[in-house]
């Protein structure tokens, strides 16, 4: 046991103490009497600062600080999914058990329940050479998620001893021998939240993540493995979208970090995901969903450690080569957590009060997203999407947690308010928005699902960049100005916005698009285009193709639960129909 | 447990430096004895060694440095609490103003609260009905919610607070129902407002007033809402009560914050404003809720004056960010002789969904309030247009956008005081107000609502 601390200042969440040789930085000790858990963020001599992750009231100077010698770790192992964690993984339902409603300070958990059972299928044989990363044996720990038992990063040897059948956490499955040195694994595996999990290499991004959002999939995809941020003012919807993501995105994992937002977002989660059922399997999405909750009156440096708890079960979950999903809601307060406590460590302020290592703590965090190729023989490939939303103050952009973010993702969905007060959710606007997974994402569409995907969905942003330039116009001099194209534009823009990417998450059947409908929906909207610039060409004239009738089929496509591509069909056939007979009528055309 | 002290160093605006203390602990309630004989109150906001930082409630004034004797209590700040607070009037700090007795307590709470478990919150979802279409209609509130009011100086807030307050019920049910009502730096004469309101709609038999006015001490207003929010912890999860509480003006709280701030020299955030502002309002606003297994519930209103009607303003900013939606008012309404002016378009309440739709209001609500955001949108974009182009320029379909909006904001938006409009009142008089467009315009509603309440078949207009 090493020597014992002295408190000499408690400051808001930050202590300082004394007597503090032999701590090494960023490991966790035990403060004051109520014995609540803090980290060593600053060392001069035997001094030290120590963020605390818990209410500091009633804290007293002169009272003792335990150093425990081990870094902040996350508990890894079988019943992780569908728990609901506080910042430093503490089970906020078992908090609940032992401590009512609310949550007093300096309560010691075990991360993981020790006492529960879990059938354990061994898949190596006995005297088998293992290494790092290689797996042992399975759990199912849910109906979706099948939980590898790994060979823990550093071991590697012969496997002695391995059984089969219920065990906790705990208890030795068998043991991995190499010349002297003999490692007994358990399901546990204990990891410090700010090291990354390693990994054998990066690999570039492939495969989409196919969320089911028509405006992310189809003009601003992220990949599997990708990163992006979606930076939004309040009220534009920022957690709708990250909801919508959590649930219906294709990844295997979820894990959703609720970092210093509103407790009833949390409840939503929590009541509403044990419901929803995965689009793939039937089973309800909870059975795939880890969730960390600390929420905005939770304690403000367990904010801060809450998104690397979060992304080291998802990097975890990736090591067993799965595709894992983080959605981090905000990560604009864990930076004002970071401002906080570089505010009262009395560093050298950045841009707007701001740490100077912001840029590189967030650049940090979105790098340990990515596609891997695993630890372990079996070289198998697994992937960590990163989705951070940020809330900058004013809904300004040029706010430093935007610009820092920007920097390092490479999916920018940027919402806008003036969307919102429209009413049109998703509220992501389709000219500042952009994808840089653009060029796979294009060779993924062509591969999965039809080889002119790409071209239509330019087609689409050309349309709605001429509107906006078309818009300015109309403002000045008024609709009747523009020539008959152009008002075409003006028109299949419209259709484009209020009947492809308004999408309410509300319904049960709007709420999720599977790529190959979007293909079909927008393909119609686009083949009701090309078919009237004809007509138009051939002498229609515009105003009689103001309203078509058909376009209120096109307008309740998204609400078609199923066989939609046959009602494409009859729509597409209607269309020229109805084109026809106005050609008819307008005299000018020739069939 | 208590120790007494003459030992303050420096008294700086609101704040005392203590020296040579032991065992003073973080948050703790102080008692300062001046040599006029008078006590006040303080907290202990920062320990260094054996010094202690305090901030006091009711100011430093009279404060000297050799006589004034501090003594540490050894607790938190509380808050007596019994059921005989209803009705009464204290001041920001939590003592009887209205010159009756002292409430015998039933027990003392922490004014500081904890947070609510998240696992153990239950969702909002039971639609209140205000009689204010704007509110029930567009941006309905819910139990356990923290639907705040973004106001601006000479905006009649107060009166749409106390006309929320008169007419708030659930529908089909009685239920044990309170007011709590935090007043943070208003002027007395706003206050005599809420007090004349409540007196005259019964509402203070059940109300708990805790009054902190422009000309009491400015520190006592970072207590007022804590206070306020545990007699309403009280009220609703140990006495069974839904507790609707009215904070204002919650810009007066955040002035006091930043001076502490600044007179704890600390580096300030966006326009002076501590770092930790979000953190600490969000302290403030977490604490309505509903709690699993509990009966009574927190809906908390608070009411702030956007500075130059700002809403990138860090006050409206950081509120909009913790709470769940906002209602915005519109000085153009306003002048416009619109009451209550509140601008639909901005204003949001992020829960209505749970606590709208069959079986809670009626199943048409929420295609019904969607249809209308839309139009009412494209209206205003109309109105615009027309200011630039002229009204003649407008084609056919727009010409009908442009006169909707303009109903829309008088028969629906504007209403009496006194008129309490049922949910039924104001989604039909919504449909009334779509009549005005050929159906193929309505495409956020169902088909089959608009045969049912716009009694017309798609195929017949």
């Amino acid at each position: 046991m090493m020597n014992k601390g002295i408190i000499t200042k408690v400051s808001g969440p930050l202590v300082a103490a004394e007597n503090m040789s032999g701590a090494r930085m960023y490991d966790v000790v035990r403060v004051g009497t109520g014995r609540l858990v803090g980290e060593i963020i600053e060392l001069k001599g035997d001094k030290a600062s120590i963020q605390v992750y818990e209410d500091t009231a009633g804290l007293s100077t002169g009272e003792d600080i335990i150093i425990t010698g081990l870094p902040l770790s996350v508990e890894l192992g079988p019943g992780l999914i569908e728990s609901i964690f506080d910042g430093i993984q503490r089970p906020l339902d078992k908090i609940r058990d032992m401590a009512g409603d609310y949550i007093p300070g300096g309560i010691e958990l075990p991360s993981l329940d020790r006492n529960r059972k879990w059938s354990f299928v061994p898949e190596v044989s006995e005297a088998a050479e293992v290494r790092s990363g290689d797996i042992l044996g399975c759990v199912q720990e849910t109906t979706l998620v099948k939980h590898k038992i790994m060979v823990p990063p550093g071991v590697s040897g012969k496997v002695e001893g391995i059984k089969s059948g219920e065990f906790t956490i705990t208890e030795t499955l068998c043991s991995v021998k190499d010349g002297a040195k003999n490692s007994d694994i358990t399901m546990l595996q204990v990891w410090p939240v700010r090291m990354p999990r390693p990994n054998v290499m990066k690999l570039p991004p492939v495969d989409m993540l196919i969320t089911g959002q028509r405006v992310i999939d189809t003009l601003f995809p992220v990949a599997r493995g990708g990163t992006a941020c979606i930076p939004g003012p309040f009220g534009s919807g920022k957690t709708v979208v990250q909801h919508q993501l959590a649930k219906w995105s294709n990844a295997d994992i979820v894990v959703y970090v609720g970092c210093g937002e509103r407790g009833n977002e949390m409840t939503d989660v929590l009541q509403e995901f044990p419901e929803l059922k995965d689009p793939k399997t039937g089973e309800p999405l909870m059975k795939r969903t880890v969730l960390i909750a600390n929420t905005s009156n939770m304690p403000v440096a367990a904010r801060e450690a809450s998104v690397y708890t979060g992304i080291t079960i998802a990097e975890y979950f990736r090591d067993m080569g799965y595709s894992v999903a983080l959605m981090a809601d905000s990560t604009s307060r864990w930076a004002e957590a970071m401002r906080e406590i570089s505010g009262r460590l009395e560093e050298m302020p950045g841009e707007e009060g701001y740490p100077a290592y912001l840029a590189s703590r967030v650049a940090a965090f979105y790098e340990r997203g990515g596609r891997v190729r695993c630890l372990g023989s079996d070289e198998r490939e697994g992937d960590l999407s990163v989705i951070g939303a940020v809330s900058p103050a004013g809904g300004d952009l040029s706010d430093p947690v935007v610009q820092a973010t920007l920097r390092v993702v490479k999916v920018f969905w940027s919402l806008e308010d003036k969307l919102a007060f429209q009413r049109h959710f998703p509220a992501i606007n389709w000219l500042r928005s952009y994808s840089l997974y653009e060029h796979e994402m294009d060779l993924f569409m062509e591969r999965e699902v039809a080889p002119e995907f790409p071209v239509l969905k330019r087609d689409a942003l050309m349309l709605l960049g001429k509107e906006s330039e078309l818009e300015e116009i109309v403002r000045l001099v008024g609709i009747e100005s523009l020539s008959p194209p152009d008002r075409l534009v003006m028109k299949t823009a419209r259709i484009i916005r209020q009947d492809f990417l308004h999408q309410n998450a509300f319904h049960d059947t709007d709420a999720y698009t599977g790529i190959r409908n979007q293909y079909i929906m927008l393909e119609c909207i686009l083949f009701l285009h090309r078919e009237l610039e004809k007509a138009i060409q051939s002498g229609v004239r515009i105003t009689d193709i103001e309203r078509l009738e058909v376009e209120d089929d096109i307008a309740r496509i998204k609400y078609v639960r199923e066989g939609l591509a046959e009602k494409a069909d009859d729509i597409k056939e209607k269309i020229n129909k109805e084109i026809s007979a106005k050609r008819e009528s307008s005299g000018g055309g020739v069939s | 447990m208590r120790r007494e002290y003459r030992t303050i160093q420096n008294v700086v605006g609101p704040l005392l430096l203590v020296e040579n203390i032991t065992g003073a602990r973080n948050d703790e309630l102080v008692e300062i004895s001046l040599p006029s004989g008078e006590r006040r109150r303080g907290k202990v906001i920062e320990l260094e060694n054996d010094t202690a930082l305090v901030q006091v409630f009711e100011g430093t004034a009279g404060i000297d440095v050799p006589r004034t004797s501090v003594s540490f209590t050894g607790k938190g700040v509380q808050l007596p609490v019994s059921e005989d607070m209803l009705g009464r009037v204290f001041n920001g700090l939590g003592r009887p103003i209205d010159g009756g007795p002292g409430v015998i307590p039933e027990k003392r709470m922490d004014i500081n609260g904890l947070p609510v478990n998240p696992y153990a919150r239950d969702y909002p979802n039971e639609f209140i009905q205000t009689g204010i279409s704007s509110v029930d209609g567009m941006n309905p509130i819910v139990r356990g919610q923290k639907l705040p009011v973004f106001s601006g100086s000479g905006l009649p807030h107060n009166r749409l607070a106390a006309q929320i307050a008169r007419q708030a019920k659930v529908l089909g049910k009685e239920e044990k129902f309170s007011v709590v009502f935090g007043a943070m730096g208003i002027t007395y004469e706003e206050a005599e407002f809420f007090i004349r309101e409540f007196t005259s709609s019964g509402a203070i038999e059940r109300g708990v007033l805790f009054l902190n006015l422009a000309n009491d001490p400015t520190i006592e207003r970072i207590a007022t809402p804590r206070v306020a929010l545990t007699a309403a912890e009280y009220l609703a999860f140990e006495k069974d009560m839904h507790v609707l509480v009215i904070l204002t003006d919650i810009t007066n709280y955040c002035e006091s914050l930043r001076e502490i701030s600044s007179a704890r020299k600390e580096v300030p955030g966006r326009r002076g404003y501590p770092g930790y502002l979000y953190t600490d309002l969000s302290t403030i606003y977490e604490r309505s809720c509903r709690i699993k297994e509990r009966a009574g519930s927190i809906t908390l209103i608070p009411i702030l004056t956007m500075p130059e009607d700002d809403k990138t303003h860090p006050i409206p900013d950081l509120t909009g960010y913790i709470t769940e939606g906002q209602i915005i008012l519109s000085r153009s309404l306003y002048r416009s002789k619109i009451y209550p002016p509140v601008d639909v378009l901005p204003s949001l309440s992020r829960l209505k969904d749970k606590g709208i739709g069959d079986k809670k209001t009626r199943e048409d609500h929420a295609d019904l309030s969607n249809q209308l955001f839309a139009a009412y949108a494209r209206g205003k974009e109309m109105q615009e247009l027309a200011v630039i182009l002229g009204e003649s320029a407008l084609s056919g379909t727009d010409r009908i956008y442009y006169m909707f909006a303009e109903q829309f904001e008088e028969k629906y938006v504007s209403q009496a005081y006194d008129e309490d409009r049922s949910v039924e009142t104001t989604l039909d008089l919504g449909w009334e107000l779509l009549k005005i467009f050929p159906v193929s315009e309505l495409k956020r509603i169902r088909l089959e609502y608009i045969e049912k309440y716009l009694g017309v078949k798609k195929d017949a207009h």
